[in-house]
């Protein structure tokens, strides 16, 4: 009869192992903690996921679809871990390797540590719907709760993703706005309200979203957006959200987010309908390759018929709020190349494909400086 | 023959109408004959050199026609064709 040490032996005999340097030197496509929770709390291997080892077949699929992905397993010493790799074997991963010392090895060589994010009662709670997809999971909330998101335009689109990505725990929102709340914005703006009318927008969007959720941090930015601040301003963000009013701040908004390499969420919206896109640095088109330039003056549609249907924004900045929470999870599939236009009269979607621009000003070449232009303003749709 | 959206900037001078139908072979051709049924439309799109203005997107299908072949982009018995100018409303 096999004891203990005996069996690991043969299992090690059959699977592979790996060690600290070969995976410094090349990086696995997977790296996966099997350890248990506390010890993964106290800090594993930069770029891991963590599945203990008693839900790894449950999970796994859903983690690596790819049974042919290269993938490390590791725990605190290497036995687990080549377990768990013959398991991974027995369930048709062809590529597993198990590191030889685990993470003991990693930490007696010296090298850096993560340490996960701990939450709290209350956070596990709140977030419970979202840690419980597969998707997100704990990583996926933690690194939300890290994010720092900018909105500009603390308006009608502004308003609905601020709340959706204040309830989704983006740790960091940024506000820029340098308007005060007006009874005729009510109709739409729902991050403000009665109480709030002829304070700055960026202060009562800060209450509200402080209110809703206190993970969250709102920096206001109580500035219009201009060349000489808005590199600065950007600068804090992983990813900014476009809710402008105007066309001067959405060219300055994507020279700079370019310069910057920050992913935009854009949408506008006009009447009954709005329209939808992301654009990602120098990979997909930018707002330029869709309009090289800004309308003059004259031929803007004029100011006095740019009514706007109240729940509108609504739909198109919650569809604003699901791109950010997507890019900062990495996951799905962006509206990178895809312009969505929704009529709300005719309740229909329809998409449109947007390209680079290879004579685009801005984007065509990535070395080629980007100047910041400060546009005339003209009437504002 | 195309079925033309007229974006909501644009209605007025359709008037109010939100879908166009007009016979043509070409882009190019399929705006003479829109200024010919709506008049003042032409200049909404095109600019003086008759080039399509640089905040107007017309779009064939799924197609950006700056992609293809402008304004001499060919249409065929039952295109769609989509007018998508920039608008800043936020």
């Amino acid at each position: 009869m096999a004891n203990f040490q005996s069996y690991l032996r043969e299992i090690k005999s059959r699977i592979a192992e790996t060690t600290v340097d070969e995976i410094r030197q090349k990086p696995p496509q997977v790296l996966i903690d099997v350890r248990e929770g506390e010890e993964n709390q106290e800090g594993y291997i930069p770029g891991s996921d963590w599945i203990p080892r008693g839900k790894l077949e449950q999970r796994i699929e859903d983690a690596v679809p790819d049974r042919a992905a290269d993938i490390v397993l590791y725990c605190a010493g290497g036995n687990r871990s080549a377990l768990a790799a013959r398991t991974l074997g027995e369930l048709g991963y062809t590529q597993v390797r198990s590191l030889a010392g685990g993470f003991g090895a990693w930490k007696k060589a010296g090298l850096p540590i993560d340490k996960p994010f701990v939450f709290t009662d209350a956070q596990k709670a709140r977030y419970a719907r979202h840690t419980m997809l597969p998707e997100v999971g704990e990583v996926g909330q933690a690194r939300l709760l890290r994010s720092r998101v900018l909105l500009v335009g603390a308006g009608g689109l502004g308003s609905p993703s601020g709340l959706y990505l204040g309830a989704a725990g983006i740790g960091t929102i940024g506000i820029v706005d340098d308007d005060v709340v007006d009874a005729s914005n009510l109709q739409r703006q729902v991050l403000h309200n009665m109480t709030r009318i002829g304070v700055p927008k960026v202060d009562s969007a800060k209450q509200t979203l402080s209110d809703l959720n206190p993970d969250v941090q709102v920096i206001p930015h109580r500035v219009r957006l201009n060349s000489e601040n808005v590199l600065d301003i950007l600068n804090g963000y992983d990813l900014v959200v476009d809710g402008a009013d105007n066309f001067q701040t959405r060219y300055l908004l994507n020279d700079a987010a370019l310069m910057l390499k920050k992913p935009v969420v854009h949408a506008s919206i006009f009447r009954f309908e709005g329209q939808i896109t992301t654009f990602l640095p120098f990979d997909g088109p930018c707002y330029r390759c869709l309009y090289p330039e800004p309308p003059p003056a004259g031929m803007a549609p004029s100011c006095n018929e740019a009514g706007v249907l109240g729940v509108l924004p609504g739909v198109i900045g919650v569809l604003q709020a699901t791109e950010a929470v997507k890019i900062l999870l990495g996951i799905g599939q962006t509206l990178s190349g895809r312009l969505l236009i929704y009529d709300a009269l005719a309740a229909k979607f329809r998409e449109l494909k947007l390209r680079r621009d290879p004579g685009c000003v801005v984007c065509s070449d990535p070395k080629k400086p980007i100047q910041l232009i400060d546009y005339e303003a003209f009437c504002n749709i | 023959m195309a079925n033309v959206r007229i974006p909501t900037p644009l209605r007025k001078l359709t008037l109010g109408q939100d879908l166009v139908t007009v016979p043509a072979a070409t882009i190019g051709e399929l705006i003479s004959n829109l200024e010919a049924k709506h008049p003042g439309l032409r200049e909404r799109l095109l600019d003086d050199k008759g080039q399509v203005r640089r905040f107007v997107n017309i779009f064939v299908g799924e197609e950006d026609i700056r992609f293809q072949k402008g304004l001499d982009t060919p249409l065929g018995e039952h295109s769609e064709v989509s007018i998508v100018p920039a608008i800043a409303g936020g």
